[in-house]
């Protein structure tokens, strides 16, 4: 029974893999397709980091995605808390506008924005700020909802106590709430980097036309037949892959660090 | 005015009001007009008659159904397995299963369909197939997370308590931890269900030619029809609505939906 569990396990985890660890060795390869083997070359590596459109394409992307995610961040962390200090009806009230846009589907989310302000409002597409808009409104709801929980947990007397002591209202929020909600605050902002990264439909929707985040920009060149380009997202795919196994490592290590410390 | 901690929700109000409540509201103004302005039910109309459009309904159901049951079927025994060990890395092995999340899907439906290309030859032969299979692996973790999180908080001494009063192991399964999974049973549903209705990207990249019911709002979208796309969009949220009222998504503690991804 034990082994034909763990067989089903790895077999699962095969499944998921394989894809990935195929396209990232002929990623070193010079052939065009997977399955002709060719010999070994980083031709698809230097094509990436040199070819201009490629390049721009990922600063685009990260720099978005950190920017969103601060702004998503400032909202949603004021918003959950506001919230959670209000009246029961009021908190239940935001609360539940918040979940429309996490269980809305990201095409109806970003097709309404875009008719709001591109139609109704006149802003041009250009100008960026439908995209952000977009974006904030994907991403803030998450933060709301990994923030609100800490409130939940904190000592509610931890915040009297301060006033008692002669702190003014907002001194209490920066240097008590805040840093007691620190760790909701932050899994929220990495929540919001991530949507934001992985976000297609409302960029589609609501970008400027010569900007691409790595989503539109693969869709596109997927249906294009450029054969130099489609071999260097094998490249950036198998970097990107690096990246999260890298950040999902030191991660793991340091929450078994603290534990360590713990007993 | 005073500074209080409750005055920090006016930002997200306004917010809330005119990013979240103000699209949805334009989406019913441009629904139930025609060109001209004027009230008209000739978009719900349209499709409610238009048998294209009902069979993309349709098509996406089945898509989004069978979609969903496939992650159920290999989710859940995955989810049961690490929920119920006693291994030490078990934090680990969870992390494999949804690491996949952070890789830009556009990448990782990228690398599958080069595979299914070498396999299949030619892609549009297998239209249906390739949907289900590019959105089960697409959405898969989503699945994985949330039943794994119920199952993984259960009181063992529960199905101890049942093995005791004579019940066997599959007894106890069906009795006991199968219906004590079923929040994570139905948030997982959630989150797979309705991005299978949607996802068309998917569908695009993999070379495929039948619709869905997001490739309807992609099109009228391209060809500026805002009435039409804003009636696809409404039919969308009324899933949506009776979806998140049979599942409970709108519970107030539905922490699932953020503790998924992180």
């Amino acid at each position: 029974m034990k082994t034909l569990k763990k067989t089903f396990l790895i077999a699962v985890i095969v499944i998921m893999y394989a894809p990935i660890l195929i396209l990232a060795f002929y990623s070193f390869t010079d052939s065009a397709n997977i399955g002709a083997f060719q010999s070994f070359s980083v031709e698809n590596y230097i094509t990436l980091f040199t070819t201009e459109d490629l390049r721009q394409m990922i600063i685009g992307t990260l720099l978005l995605a950190i920017l969103v995610s601060v702004i998503s961040t400032i909202f949603g962390t004021l918003g959950a808390i506001g919230a959670f200090y209000s009246g029961k009806k009021i908190n239940r009230t935001i609360s539940s506008v918040n979940q429309i846009p996490v269980v809305n589907a990201d095409v109806v989310t970003g097709f309404s924005i875009c008719i709001l302000l591109v139609i109704v409002f006149g802003i041009d597409k250009e100008s960026y700020i439908p995209l952000i808009v977009g974006h904030v409104t994907l991403c803030a709801p998450f933060v709301f909802l990994s923030v609100l929980p800490k409130l939940k947990q904190m000592d509610s007397s931890l915040y009297e106590a301060a006033l008692d002591l002669g702190a003014t209202p907002y001194m209490a929020l920066t240097k008590v709430i805040i840093p007691q909600i620190s760790s909701g605050i932050i899994s929220g902002f990495a929540l919001a980097v991530t949507l934001s990264l992985d976000d297609y439909f409302i960029a589609t929707y609501t970008k400027p036309a010569h900007f691409d985040t790595i989503s539109t920009y693969v869709v596109n060149a997927t249906k294009g037949s450029q054969t130099e380009i489609k071999t260097a997202l094998w490249a950036l795919s198998t970097i990107i892959f690096v990246i999260v196994i890298a950040i999902v490592l030191i991660a793991n290590l340091k929450t078994e660090s603290k534990e360590g410390e713990l007993n | 005015m005073r500074f209080t901690r409750r005055s920090l929700r006016i930002p997200y109000i306004i917010f809330l009001l005119l990013f979240v409540i103000a699209p949805l509201l334009v989406l019913f103004y441009y629904g139930f007009t025609d060109a001209s302005g004027r009230i008209s039910f000739a978009n719900i109309v349209g499709f409610f008659t238009d048998e294209n459009t009902l069979g993309t309904l349709f098509y996406s159901l089945l898509i989004a159904f069978v979609t969903t049951l496939v992650c159920l079927v290999v989710a859940y025994p995955v989810a049961y397995i690490l929920g119920t060990s006693n291994l030490k890395s078990k934090s680990v092995i969870i992390m494999i299963f949804i690491m996949p999340m952070w890789i830009n899907f556009s990448l990782r439906i990228t690398a599958l369909k080069e595979i299914l290309t070498l396999l299949e030859g030619n892609l549009s032969y297998h239209p249906f197939l390739n949907s289900v299979i590019g959105m089960a692996y697409d959405f898969f973790p989503f699945m994985i997370l949330p039943i794994y999180n119920v199952i993984s908080k259960q009181d063992s001494s529960l199905v101890e308590a049942a093995r005791d009063l004579g019940a066997t192991s599959f007894q106890t399964f069906i009795r006991v931890t199968l219906p004590l999974s079923i929040p994570g049973i139905l948030s997982g549903i959630s989150m797979v269900f309705l991005p299978a209705m949607t996802n068309y990207v998917v569908l695009d990249m993999l070379y495929n030619s039948t619709y869905i019911m997001g490739s309807l709002i992609g099109s009228y979208f391209s060809s500026y029809n805002w009435h039409s796309g804003s009636m696809i969009a409404l039919v969308l949220l009324g899933i949506i609505c009776l979806f998140t009222f049979f599942t409970g998504g709108f519970d107030e503690d539905n922490e699932n939906a953020g503790g998924a991804i992180l």
